[in-house]
């Protein structure tokens, strides 16, 4: 039998006000194994611990129940209380009476009843508990980053300062991600690629960084501390060794029609090509789908005027197999999809834009060469409308239900590069609201409406309508005004709603990190865990946790990256000892728990067992307790009872269901 | 007519819409066909209902100058359904005696050649009983 | 009907310890009442809920037995409710079948941030329970005091 002590917490009045606390400790005090019951004021507190730890040294005892907060509140409190006092710390279990009873409850007599019952069901399974011991594993001191973009360059950079080694993989090839494409930012309408480059610079330089482009993420197994990942390095038909990133065979490249993903599809490519001129690294990819040799077997130009010799139309995937201790998601985002929203005319009219569409036309780079001009006729645009929210702020399912956060200031930021840099073009926006909490970013947007001239309307549009001579017809409303606007325009731009990249499920489901019904990772604690995921050794950076800019997105990389760091500078990590557990001698061998572990933490061995003097020899479930997470799904599945969970064992959950039963 | 509260309950039930939906971004107007005709504006229709002002709406020009083409309905991105608020003020309007649009005497003098039976006895459902 | 001779049911509510818990925490927290005939037993998962632990409530007599877990595809162990739910939907089809109605047993998905829909829940399941009155038959009358 256990000396069990009981402690009843007042907390204040948040308790004490519905529950009677000096009942509770009169009702319990003859519980079985019940040698000591005390109620204070305040448990948690440095004199309420002292209490604690008094009892266990003078009365000896072996198991306690504090009656108080919920466990997801103080039991690790309590939990180390003990510990100092000399008790094992799983020795420790919580009746939850304040959000689960007095918080709920009006009537006092009706809660302190309650209370009492939770306090048995705590005793019951108290009077169960087994001293338990987390394991110990090894914390592999690499990490890996999931995306090439900003967010994940930064991760990068800043892990690897600290001292530890770093793999990027980028699906791309190159390493750059959105801020490559945006021409200047806001609201210091500094140019994206002066900032950017000199990272992406940094990044391949540095000796503790390794970047994988035009790679994949394939398969995770593993756990926090110990991920073993599988990276498809697709085959880019281009010997990154040899080649010294002349570029004859882009030019040379006979098949130049492929559309440009870099452009956004607004300008063409080679099939052989690097994105971008500044891309890193600079080495070009083989685009079979566009090649003539991979498509008829009769070209190879691009082989016969390389230098190098470099190309390699034998090249096949490679996978690469490493251990990795922390893994940070930034896998970022892409604009949606307007195939719902026909009324904006997006695929009728080749001078309706999307935002990101304008950046490539905007910059100096890109397909126009920077000059604003209609893509349809080449003429440059008289009159602009800006359409804001498309696809934000949704309710049916055409759209997001979320606020895409960047759009109301890069659209001021266009409008106002506009307005600078063509005076007599004219600017409308149509808004629902002007969002812009953030570092002089509300002054950012006025000085495009009193400096710039910029038209901002307050109403949204619901049709853009081209016309025969090429013009487009926008119908919306003035809600101030309280009237209908039509609208001649030469060029229509959408703030489209923006998306975590579709590839972000996937990667998801393979690392088990949670995912929300937008698609983006969901936070261990929305407030207090921003950057981590619930599962333990992923992290999340940038857009793929929820839509930011990019000082946002920077800053959620370097606390991603201290996360990591925190985790990677350990070299041991504590396991839960709330593991399953096999009876060899129940155990009958089937497989079926192992069938259901989602960790394959079970494995099967061939052991001799003493089975009331018959030894024999039996095949086994052995659980493998740094794997397993404690779940008990194998418990349920077990015929013959074998399995059972430590901490959560079945006679401890009866023994509460029989103390709530009484 | 019972009170204005209840009247704004049974067009949100008749209607099946909820006008807290609304983000107030006037899309519905914006959309609308008849808004130069209407005195109360789509999206003014559905802040109406909302704030429980029946009175106004169910003496508004508004109530049959709405084609009923759904422009509004399909295009509204948060799913108040403009259109369907103010079929369903009309139906209050209908249901009672001696309160309809038009009466059958007056049609004929209202006829347009070019104009479709079908819409002529979509009309006659719309507007009496 | 006064208080004193109201029927106070016994109800089990089985929480996993990642969601529903939280979201009966959050309830708590937001001062949302629901009947103290509701007690709750901490699960690492919904899938640790062996049937065994249900037969064992209703025969030492509670009166109606909920199990609330992540809603699917949110599980913490990624697929723990699955099991659940389809361990559930035999286990209430065969408890159906011996004379424990399908109101006395519920799944229901409950994420941490949703503590209205727990209060919610149990409010309901607790009303439903009222209605369908003392369970008597799997109780075993040794049990009884």
């Amino acid at each position: 039998m256990q000396r069990v002590g009981v402690f009843v917490c007042h907390c204040g009045s948040n308790i004490a006000a519905t529950v009677d606390v000096k009942r509770v400790v009169e009702a319990i005090s003859n519980e079985p194994g019940v040698v000591h019951a005390e109620d204070y004021q305040y448990m948690c507190s440095e004199a309420g611990q002292a209490l604690i730890a008094k009892a266990i040294k003078e009365k000896a005892l072996t198991g306690i129940v504090v009656c108080s907060c919920s466990p997801r509140m103080h039991e690790a409190t309590f939990r180390k209380a003990a510990e100092r006092a000399g008790l094992n710390p799983y020795m420790v279990e919580i009746a939850n009476i304040r959000e689960h009873c007095s918080w709920i409850h009006k009537d006092i007599v009706e809660a302190t009843e309650k209370a009492v019952i939770l306090a048995r069901a705590a005793i019951a399974k108290v009077n169960l508990n087994t001293p338990l011991k987390p394991g110990e594993s090894r914390v592999t001191k690499r990490a890996l980053v999931i995306g090439g973009g900003i967010a994940g360059i930064q991760t990068a950079l800043d892990i690897a300062d600290a001292g530890y080694e770093v793999d990027i993989v980028e699906k791309t090839p190159s390493i750059g991600g959105r801020m490559s494409q945006l021409d200047k930012t806001f609201p210091t309408l500094d140019c994206s690629a002066c900032i950017l480059t000199p990272k992406m610079v940094e990044a391949a330089a540095h000796e503790k960084i390794n970047i994988y482009t035009y790679s994949e993420v394939d398969k995770v197994s593993g756990f926090v501390g110990d991920f073993t990942v599988d990276i498809r390095k697709k085959a880019r038909s281009v010997d990154m060794d040899k080649c010294t990133g002349c570029g004859v065979c882009q030019e040379k490249c006979p098949s130049k029609k492929a559309p440009s993903e870099f452009n956004r599809g607004l300008g063409t490519r080679s099939a052989i090509y690097t994105p971008f001129a500044q891309a890193i690294p600079n080495v070009p990819v083989i685009d079979r789908e566009n090649c003539i040799k991979f498509k008829t077997g009769k070209c190879g130009i691009c082989a016969k005027v390389c230098q190098a010799g470099a190309i390699d139309y034998e090249q096949k995937d490679e996978i690469i197999t490493e251990k990795y201790g922390a893994i940070v998601v930034a896998t970022g985002f892409d604009t949606i999809k307007l195939d719902n929203y026909d009324e904006y005319a997006y695929s009728q009219s080749k001078d309706v834009i999307t935002s990101l569409e304008l950046e490539r036309v905007m910059n100096a780079a890109g397909t126009t060469k920077g000059h604003l001009e209609r893509l349809s006729d080449g003429k440059a645009p008289k009159d602009i409308v800006f359409i804001q929210c498309v696809g934000s702020r949704c309710a049916d399912d055409r759209g997001k239900s979320y606020c895409s956060k960047i759009c109301c200031m890069y659209t001021a930021k266009h409008a106002m590069l506009i307005r600078d840099k063509y005076p007599d073009v004219n600017v409308t926006v149509f808004y629902i609201d002007v969002r812009t909490p953030g570092k002089n970013f509300d002054e950012f947007y006025r000085r495009a409406v009193e400096q710039y001239g910029v038209n901002y309307i307050k109403g949204q549009v619901g049709k853009v309508i081209p016309q025969p001579d090429g013009s487009l017809l926008v119908q919306g409303v003035d809600l101030l005004d309280n009237k209908q606007i039509l609208k001649q325009a030469d060029m229509v731009v959408l703030a489209t709603a923006i998306e975590p990249d579709p590839d972000v499920r996937k990667i998801a489901t393979m690392l088990t990190a949670s995912i929300d019904t937008n698609n983006f990772l969901t936070e261990a604690h929305a407030k207090l865990r921003p950057v981590e995921s619930p599962t333990a050794g992923i992290f999340l950076s940038g857009v793929c946790q929820g839509p930011k800019d990019i000082p946002e997105t920077v800053a959620q990389a370097g606390a991603a990256a201290v996360k990591a760091i925190g985790l990677l500078a350990k070299d041991k990590l504590l396991t839960n000892p709330c593991t399953a557990k096999a009876d060899e001698l129940l155990c009958n061998g089937c497989s079926a728990c192992a069938n259901v572990c989602p960790y394959g933490a079970i494995s099967y061995e061939v052991k001799e067992v003493n089975d009331h003097g018959i030894r024999e020899q039996r095949r086994v479930a052995v659980v493998n307790s740094a794997l397993c997470q404690g779940c008990g799904a194998c418990t349920v599945t077990c015929p013959s009872g074998a399995m059972d969970l430590q901490g959560f064992s079945n006679l401890q959950i009866i023994s509460e269901v029989d103390a709530i039963c009484q | 007519m019972s009170s204005e509260k209840n009247c704004a309950q049974q067009i949100k039930e008749i209607s099946g819409a909820d006008p807290l939906k609304c983000m107030k971004c006037g899309k519905c107007s914006a959309s609308c066909p008849s808004f130069n005709e209407m005195d109360i504006k789509p999206h003014q229709f559905v802040s109406y209902v909302a704030n429980g002002d029946i009175e106004a709406l169910v003496n508004s020009k508004s109530l049959y100058k709405c084609l009923s083409c759904f422009a509004c309905l399909e295009r509204c991105p948060r799913d108040v359904k403009p259109a369907k608020l103010i079929d369903a003020a009309r139906q209050l309007v209908v249901r009672q005696r001696g309160k309809d649009y038009l009466t059958a005497d007056e049609i004929p003098e209202l006829l347009d050649e070019g104009l479709p039976q079908q819409l002529l006895v979509s009309a006659f459902r719309r507007y009496r009983r | 009907m006064s208080v004193e001779n109201q029927f106070k049911p016994k109800i089990v509510a089985f929480c996993c310890n990642w969601c529903s818990y939280a979201g009966a925490d959050l309830a708590g927290s937001s001062r949302l009442t629901y009947p103290a005939d509701v007690k709750i037993i901490r699960v690492p998962c919904s899938c640790r809920v062996n049937p065994m632990f249900i037969l064992r409530a209703f025969e030492k007599g509670a009166d109606g037995v909920i199990i609330c877990g992540c809603h699917p595809g949110d599980c913490h162990y990624s697929t723990g409710n699955y099991y659940a739910r389809r361990r559930m939907t035999l286990l209430f089809s065969m408890l159906d079948y011996i004379g424990i109605e399908n109101g006395r047993t519920r799944v229901e998905w409950v994420s941490a941030a949703e503590g209205v829909k727990f209060s919610q829940t149990m409010n309901e399941f607790v009303d439903k329970i009222r209605s369908l009155g003392e369970n008597v038959r799997l109780g075993d009358l040794r049990c009884k005091k």
